[in-house]
C-alpha cells in the first residue's frame, strides 16, 4: 500500500503525460474530424501501455542512471514536481515537455542531496532535445517528398484517397502510441524501478517482471490521461502551430513515431552495435519537441510561409522554462519532505544504492504468480459479456426497427382511414346536394304544371264573364261583369300564391340561416325576416319591393329598421352582415 | 469507419452527375440550333432532355450530399466538393432555364442574327465544356487542374465580346426591328452569355480548390 501511495505522483504524472502527449499522435486526426476521439482514444491507449510494457526499459535504465534516485520517498518528490509542473504549464496552455520537466526535478533532487549528476547520461539526454527535433525535421521532410511524389504519381480519387488517409491515420497513430509508450514510460516510472515489487505475472503466453508491471501500472495511468483529458488538447493541437492537411498529419506522427522508435528500441540499439554502427541512445524524448520538428520538416520543403512563429517562440521558451520549474519545486519539495515528513529522500551512499540494485536483479523473479487461469477466466468473461451485449444490441435495434415500422405502418392506415372518411363525408355532401337538386327541379315541373293548370283555369274564368258580359244588355250590368272581370285580375297580379311557393322554396334552401336569425333575434318580425332572406339572396331594393308588394321607398325604410333591430351601426353593411349569419 | 463501399458508392454518384451535365449543355446547344433553324419538334425533344437530365443531376447532387455528410467522408473538402457540384449544377439549370423562355417566349430572331446567336451559343457551350475536365481533374489530378481551365477563361472572354457586338447590332443597325424586340433579343443573348459566366464562375471556384488539395 505504501508502494503505491509513493508511485501515485508517477501515475499521477503518468495520467498528465495521456492528457497532453496522445494529442501529438492523434491530435490532427481527430481535430479534423477524421477520426472520432472514441476511436482515437481506444487505439492510443492499447498501442501505448503494449509499448510501454514491452519496449520501456531502456529509456528507463538511463534516466535511473542520470541521478541513480533510490529513495521511494525521493522517487515521488521528483514525480510529483515534475507532475504539477507539466499540469501547471498545461493548464497555463503552454506547450510542455515531460521528459524535461522529470530531467528538471532529478537534476533539483541530485541538487538538493548533494550527489553529482551523471553528467555523461545528462549530455546523452540534452542532446537527444536538439537531435529528436532535428530526426522528426528529417524524417518527415523526406516523408513529405516522397508522399507528394507518389500522389501526384499515382492519380487516386480524392473520396478513395480519403479512406486510405483514414487507415493511415489509425496505423501511424498505433505506432506513434506505441512509441510514445515505450519511449515516454521512463519519464512516468523510470524513477520507482530500482523499487520494482519483486513479482512476475505469469499470462501463459507471456510472463511480465517486476518492472513491467510497474510499466503497466504507468501505462494505464497514461490511458487514463487519454481517455478523462486529452480530446480539449486533440482538438485544438492540429491547428496550433500549422494548419495540417490530414496526408501532413500522417507525416508528421510517422516521424515522431519513428524518432520515438529510434530512442527506444533495444533491439535496433543491439542491431547497430553488432554491425558496428554507433547506437541511438535509449533516451526518452520529448514528443512535443519531435512534432514541432516534423512539423518544420514539412514547413521547411513548403517554403516556411504557413509556420506561425509565436507558437514556435512559445515552446522554445517552454523548453528552458519547464526544466527550471520542475527543478526548483522539486528542490523545495524535497526539502519538506526530508523536514516536515521525516521521510528519507535518498539512501545513505551511491555504492549501497548499486548494491541494493543487484540484489534485486536477482530476487525479481523468485515470486511467480501464475495468472493463466484468471486470466483465462477474465478472456472469457470479457467475451461472454461481449456477446451477450451484442446480442442485446442487436435485439433492441431490431425492436426499434419493427417498432419503427408498425409505427409508420399504423400511420399509413391512420392517413388511409382519415382520406376514406373524408372521401365518405364529400360523396355524401354530393349526395345531398343532387337531393336537393332533384327536389328542386321536381318542385319546379309541379309548379309549372300548376301555373300552366291556374293560367288555364284563370283565362277559362275570364272567357266565361267575357261571355256572360256579352249576353247582358244593360249597360249597368256590362259595367258590373267589367269590374268583376278588373277584381280577377287584380287579385292574378298580387301574386300571392307564387309569392308563398317561392317563400317556402327560398326557406328550404336557407334552412340554417332562418334557424340562426331566429334564435339570435328572437325580436324580428315576420316582414323583416322576409326582408332578411330576401337580402341574402341579393336582390336589388326594387326587386325586394315587387316581391313584398310594397313601393322602393318602403323597402328603404324597413332596411334602416332591420338594421337597428340587428344592433347595428350606422356605417356596418347590413349585407356583409346577413351573408355572414 | 473504413468505408470503401460508400466510398466507391459517391464516385459512382460523382460521375454520374458530371455526365448529365455534360449532357445538358450539349442538349442546350443542340436545343438553341434546333431553334434558331425551325426544326420545332428537334427542340422539343431537346427541351425534354435537358430537363430530364436536370433532374436527374438534382437528385444525384443530393445523393452526394447525403452520403458525404452521413458517411463523414472528408470533412475538409467536402463543403467545397458540394459548392463545386452547385456550381455545376447552376450550369444545367441556367441551360434549361433559357432553353425553355425560348420554348415559351419564341423571340423572333432576324436572319441576320442567326449565325452571330449560334456561335455565341457554341462559345458559351465551350466555356462550359471545359469546366468538365478540370471538374474532373479536382478528384484524381488536382495538379492538372490549372492548364486545364484556361479554356474556359478565353471562352468566357469570346462570348462577352461577341454578346456586345450583337447588342450593338441589334440597336444600331437594326432599325425595321420594333423596340421591344430588340429588347426581347437582347435579353436572349444575355441568358446565353450567363452560361458561360456560370461556367467561369466554377472555374474560379476550381482554380482555388486545386490549391487547397496540395498536401
Amino acid at each position: 500500500m505504501l508502494f503505491l501511495l509513493f508511485i501515485s505522483s508517477g501515475l499521477f504524472l503518468g495520467w498528465s503525460l495521456g492528457s497532453n502527449d496522445a494529442a501529438n499522435v492523434f491530435g490532427t486526426a481527430v481535430g479534423s474530424r477524421m477520426i472520432k476521439f472514441r476511436v482515437a482514444a481506444l487505439i492510443a491507449s492499447v498501442f501505448v501501455i503494449i509499448g510501454a510494457v514491452v519496449q520501456g526499459k531502456g529509456g528507463a535504465e538511463t534516466l535511473n542512471s542520470l541521478g541513480m534516485v533510490d529513495a521511494l520517498a525521493g522517487g515521488f518528490t521528483i514525480s510529483l514536481s515534475a507532475a504539477f509542473t507539466v499540469f501547471l504549464m498545461t493548464k497555463r496552455g503552454l506547450p510542455v515537455s515531460t521528459s524535461q520537466a522529470i530531467v528538471g526535478a532529478i537534476i533539483g533532487w541530485n541538487l538538493f542531496t548533494g550527489r553529482q549528476p551523471d553528467y555523461g547520461v545528462l549530455t546523452k539526454i540534452v542532446s537527444t532535445w536538439v537531435s529528436g527535433p532535428l530526426l522528426g525535421m528529417l524524417f518527415s521532410a523526406l516523408l513529405y517528398v516522397l508522399f507528394k511524389k507518389t500522389l501526384s504519381k499515382v492519380h487516386i480519387h480524392v473520396i478513395r484517397l480519403d479512406t486510405y488517409i483514414r487507415i493511415g491515420l489509425v496505423v501511424a497513430g498505433a505506432f506513434g502510441a506505441y512509441s510514445l509508450g515505450a519511449n515516454n514510460i521512463a519519464n512516468v516510472m523510470g524513477v520507482f524501478v530500482h523499487a520494482a515489487p519483486d513479482i512476475s505475472l505469469d499470462f501463459g503466453l507471456f510472463v511480465l517482471d517486476g518492472t513491467q508491471v510497474l510499466f503497466l501500472l504507468g501505462g494505464i495511468a497514461i490511458a487514463l490521461g487519454i481517455y478523462t483529458y486529452s480530446e480539449k488538447v486533440m482538438k485544438t493541437v492540429g491547428n496550433g502551430i500549422l494548419s495540417m492537411s490530414p496526408e501532413a498529419a500522417i507525416i508528421v506522427v510517422l516521424a515522431q513515431a519513428v524518432v520515438l522508435f529510434l530512442f527506444s528500441s533495444s533491439n535496433l540499439s543491439d542491431f547497430m552495435i553488432r554491425i558496428g554502427i554507433p547506437p541511438f541512445p535509449l533516451v526518452p524524448v520529448s514528443s512535443t519537441q519531435v512534432v514541432v520538428g516534423s512539423v518544420l520538416g514539412i514547413g521547411l520543403v513548403k517554403g516556411s510561409r504557413e509556420i506561425n512563429s509565436k507558437s514556435l517562440g512559445g515552446i522554445g521558451l517552454g523548453w528552458i522554462s519547464t526544466p527550471l520549474i520542475a527543478g526548483v519545486l522539486c528542490f523545495f519539495a524535497l526539502f519538506f519532505v526530508q523536514n516536515v515528513f521525516h521521510l528519507d529522500i535518498a539512501s545513505t551512499t551511491a555504492a549501497e544504492a548499486g548494491q541494493k540494485a543487484i540484489i534485486e536483479s536477482h530476487t525479481n523473479t523468485e515470486n511467480i504468480v501464475n495468472l493463466i487461469f484468471p486470466g483465462i477466466i477474465l478472456v472469457s468473461s470479457v467475451i461472454i459479456v461481449v456477446f451477450v451485449w451484442l446480442l442485446t444490441r442487436q435485439k433492441q435495434l431490431r425492436l426499434k426497427a419493427e417498432n419503427e415500422l408498425l409505427q409508420q405502418q399504423n400511420q399509413l392506415y391512420q392517413t388511409q382511414r382519415n382520406l376514406n372518411s373524408m372521401e365518405i363525408s364529400s360523396i355524401q355532401s354530393a349526395y345531398e346536394l343532387l337531393n336537393i337538386k332533384h327536389e328542386s327541379k321536381r318542385k319546379e315541373f309541379i309548379d309549372m304544371a300548376n301555373n300552366l293548370t291556374e293560367q288555364r283555369m284563370f283565362l277559362d274564368e275570364i272567357n266565361l264573364h267575357l261571355n256572360e258580359t256579352l249576353t247582358k244588355d244593360k249597360l249597368s250590368e256590362v259595367h258590373d261583369n267589367i269590374r268583376a272581370i278588373q277584381n280577377i285580375i287584380h287579385q292574378k297580379l298580387t301574386f300571392a300564391s307564387e309569392k308563398t311557393s317561392f317563400y317556402a322554396e327560398v326557406e328550404k334552401i336557407h334552412k340554417d340561416f332562418k334557424i340562426k336569425l331566429e334564435t339570435n333575434y328572437p325580436d324580428l318580425s315576420d316582414h323583416e325576416k322576409k326582408l332578411a332572406t330576401l337580402i341574402r339572396l341579393n336582390l336589388s331594393n326594387k326587386e325586394i319591393a315587387t316581391l313584398m308588394g310594397i313601393s322602393p321607398k318602403s323597402v328603404e325604410v324597413s332596411r334602416y329598421r332591420l338594421k337597428r333591430k340587428l344592433g347595428l351601426e350606422k356605417e356596418s353593411s347590413l349585407i356583409e352582415f346577413i351573408n355572414q349569419i | 469507419m473504413f468505408t470503401f463501399r460508400q466510398a466507391n458508392k459517391s464516385i459512382e454518384l460523382i460521375d454520374g452527375f458530371l455526365d448529365k451535365i455534360d449532357q445538358g449543355i450539349l442538349m442546350f446547344r443542340e436545343g438553341v440550333g434546333n431553334y434558331i433553324s425551325g426544326n420545332m419538334n428537334s427542340f422539343q425533344d431537346n427541351l425534354k432532355t435537358l430537363s430530364m437530365l436536370e433532374v436527374e443531376a438534382d437528385i444525384l447532387r443530393r445523393k452526394v450530399e447525403n452520403i458525404l455528410y452521413t458517411q463523414s467522408l472528408m470533412p475538409q473538402l467536402r463543403g467545397d466538393i458540394m459548392k463545386l457540384l452547385e456550381e455545376l449544377d447552376n450550369i444545367i439549370d441556367l441551360a434549361k432555364k433559357n432553353l425553355y423562355q425560348f420554348d415559351v417566349e419564341i423571340p423572333l430572331i432576324p436572319i441576320e442574327l442567326h449565325q452571330d446567336l449560334l456561335k455565341l451559343t457554341d462559345l458559351a457551350f465551350r466555356a462550359c465544356e471545359s469546366v468538365m475536365p478540370a471538374s474532373r481533374a479536382y478528384f484524381r489530378d488536382p495538379a492538372s487542374i490549372k492548364e486545364k481551365i484556361h479554356r474556359v477563361y478565353l471562352y468566357e472572354k469570346e462570348a462577352d465580346k461577341l454578346a456586345d457586338a450583337i447588342k450593338r447590332k441589334v440597336f444600331h443597325d437594326m432599325q425595321n426591328l420594333k423596340l421591344s424586340e430588340k429588347f426581347h433579343l437582347r435579353y436572349f443573348t444575355l441568358h446565353i452569355e450567363h452560361l458561360s459566366d456560370a461556367a467561369e464562375k466554377a472555374a474560379d471556384l476550381l482554380s482555388i480548390m486545386a490549391i487547397k488539395r496540395t498536401i
